[in-house]
């Protein structure tokens, strides 16, 4: 076998290995740089300030492109649940204390039926408080009707607060 | 980041279950440790080797029916977790196809080593099929706390072979590690146990010097591990072995109770045992010796350690080719203990630093899965396993290497070994069973009611 073949498939052999690395970690992308632990402690720390100024840029960003931004998930920042996720796909999801909600709130100030977040027909997610006793708050208003929810915007129940992102 | 839109799926909740990614990855694993084959038939003998579409297609067999099983049985696994485990083993096969073309003691390896691959993957099923919830394990706690050390003591009844007790012999099959099946064993009794006592371990205890230090009665079990594992040092002359249990009592501590004085504590007494057991221990002694002055000791007859060296040395960062380097020279144990040093040397750094990588992605998709886990115990046993398996690739490989004194342990899934391989199947088995659970979507409302409330509250 020529010296050049031979160097050729070494060299190659070393390339597909590494594509098979490089592709692994394609696989699972979202996991490695999709939460941001530091970040979310950060805004932790300063109030809710930072946050408001990062996201608005990206929003509007994401409204032009025609909706390729919409928030893909609902993340639990504070609470008994924090860091849990929820994909968004179209469903509705309920929040409350009752065992059959999508995200089962273990807060004394939370009613049993308190909140839903659903898409509308333009594919805007939107947030209505069902009646509870201790109210849904989005930022710092109490809503009474059913109200848009931008990226972001902390959604708070009792002691659980919760927002979407992309 | 800007284009994640494709790829929001790993997190818990109603997600797609990523089987036909699984499919595209393991069928990528399969094609690599082929290409290797060819790569090995044409450089020693300039053809392709005949027997490379025999294990091509028992790769490509086995790949599959573990694919089947997943799809079948755990629909939401981790989807990279088998075809690194495929890629791990197959390429495990092929250096042990390539080490038997040389004349080494100990006659062909890789048909042996493909039968316990055939094992381990239907060990794998077996796991996949009959645990139908990891949860169950969590009932055996300290029936697995029986058996492990059961399993760790049994080797001291049998021969010593090698200059450490850690097999046992099976007249007629063979012999077994049995410290292969303990770390899972052990793995599951920690998970249980640390589930219960955890608040105790980690909320009664001083402030001391910035650390917490912990009760004397919380500190028992520690101890006691830490003895075992000292003990073991010295009947079994096992440093990798006790190495591996200390070290996975230590992470699981620290996991469960977020402590770092365990961290401290567990560091300090690493070292008053290792160090301890070195100064009286002989066959322990004659090893420290052999990583503090390498050369020394290819002069006095121990010449692996020097010849691992040089390997990785004369490999350069792009290595000399499957096939192309003298690995030979290693010698005795150069399929098992020493094969990361054939990596070294014929696929260079560039292909050391690969396959680490993939041992590192496979811990990391084990600690994700237990980042993703609803219940602790499962936390726990995905943090425990992914740290065993995580702590054994450490060992050997520092060993090589020379960053710390060798121990007889096996890479897992490249070495050969049966035990090693089958044990790694089975863990890489709960590893998926767990992240199944974890993935799998919350058990949703009912949709019907829903949607009828949907329609009548919206305005």
């Amino acid at each position: 076998m020529s010296e050049l073949t031979l160097t050729v498939m070494r060299l190659g052999f070393l390339a597909v290995l590494w594509l098979f690395v490089i592709v692994a970690v394609q696989v699972i992308r979202s996991d490695l740089f999709g939460t941001r632990v530091t970040q979310r402690a950060a805004r932790r720390a300063e109030g809710q300030r930072p946050q408001q100024r990062q996201s608005p840029p990206r929003q509007q960003g994401g409204r032009r492109g025609g909706g390729r931004n919409a928030p893909s998930k609902l993340v639990v920042t504070e609470g008994s649940l924090t860091g849990t996720t929820v994909a968004l796909q179209g469903q509705t999801i309920t929040l409350g204390r009752a065992h059959d909600s999508t995200i089962v709130l273990d807060d004394d100030y939370a009613s049993s039926r308190h909140a839903r977040i659903y898409p509308d027909r333009d594919g805007q997610w939107i947030v209505e408080d069902l009646g509870s006793t201790n109210g849904t708050y989005l930022d710092r208003t109490r809503l009474t009707t059913p109200t848009p929810i931008q990226p972001g915007a902390p959604i708070r129940i009792g002691k659980t607060v919760i927002e979407l992102r992309k | 980041m800007t284009n994640t839109g494709s790829n929001t799926t790993v997190s818990p909740g109603g997600l797609p279950s990523r089987r036909n990614t699984e499919l595209a990855m393991l069928i990528f694993a399969v094609l690599i440790p082929v290409f290797a084959y060819a790569n090995v038939g044409l450089a020693k003998d300039g053809a392709l080797p005949a027997g490379m579409l025999g294990y091509g297609a028992g790769l490509c067999l086995l790949a599959g029916v573990a694919h089947l099983v997943v799809r079948r049985w755990a629909p939401y696994a981790d989807p990279l977790m088998l075809p690194i485990a495929t890629l791990l083993n197959g390429m495990g096969l092929v250096l042990i196809y390539r080490l038997d073309l040389e004349p080494l003691p100990g006659g062909a390896a890789a048909p042996t080593q493909l039968m316990w691959s055939t094992l381990g993957v239907g060990l794998f099923v077996g796991v996949l099929v009959f645990l139908k919830d990891h949860r169950v394990l969590q009932r055996y706690t300290y029936i697995s706390m029986v058996a492990a050390l059961i399993l760790l003591i049994l080797p001291v009844f049998f021969p010593a072979r090698f200059g450490a007790r850690i097999w046992i012999t099976i007249p007629g099959v063979g012999s077994l590690q049995p410290g292969e099946f303990a770390k899972i064993i052990i793995a599951v009794f920690f998970a249980g146990y640390l589930m219960v006592k955890r608040d105790a371990l980690a909320l009664a205890s001083r402030r001391f010097m910035g650390l917490y230090l912990p009760r004397g009665r919380d500190l028992g079990p520690i101890l006691v591990i830490w003895a075992l594992s000292v003990l073991i040092l010295v009947f079994e002359t096992d440093l990798g072995t006790s190495m591996l249990f200390f070290g996975l009592f230590v992470v699981m501590l620290y996991v469960a109770t977020e402590r770092t004085s365990w961290i401290v504590f567990g560091l300090g007494l690493t070292v008053v045992g290792a160090v301890a057991v070195a100064s009286f221990e002989p066959h322990v002694q004659s090893r420290v010796d052999d990583w503090l002055d390498p050369m020394q000791a290819f002069q006095n007859g121990s010449e692996q350690p020097a010849q691992a060296l040089w390997a990785f040395g004369s490999g350069g960062v792009l290595g000399s080719g499957l096939g192309q380097g003298f690995s030979r020279l290693i010698g005795f144990a150069a399929k098992s203990d020493y094969i990361f040093a054939t990596v070294g040397e014929e696929l260079g750094l560039t292909g050391v630093m690969a396959l680490l990588l993939l041992y590192g992605l496979l811990v990391e998709r084990g600690i994700r899965t237990s980042l993703a886990a609803r219940d602790p115990f499962g936390k726990l046993l995905a943090v425990g396993l992914s740290a065993a398996f995580g702590i054994q690739v450490f060992v050997v490989a520092g060993g090589v290497m020379g960053l710390i004194p060798l121990t007889g342990m096996t890479m897992p899934f490249l070495a050969q070994g049966g035990s090693s391989v089958i044990a790694n199947w089975a863990l890489v088995a709960i590893l998926l069973k767990i992240s199944d659970t974890a993935r799998r979507p919350a058990p949703a409302p009912a949709p019907s009611p829903d949607a009828e409330m949907t329609q009548v509250v919206r305005p």
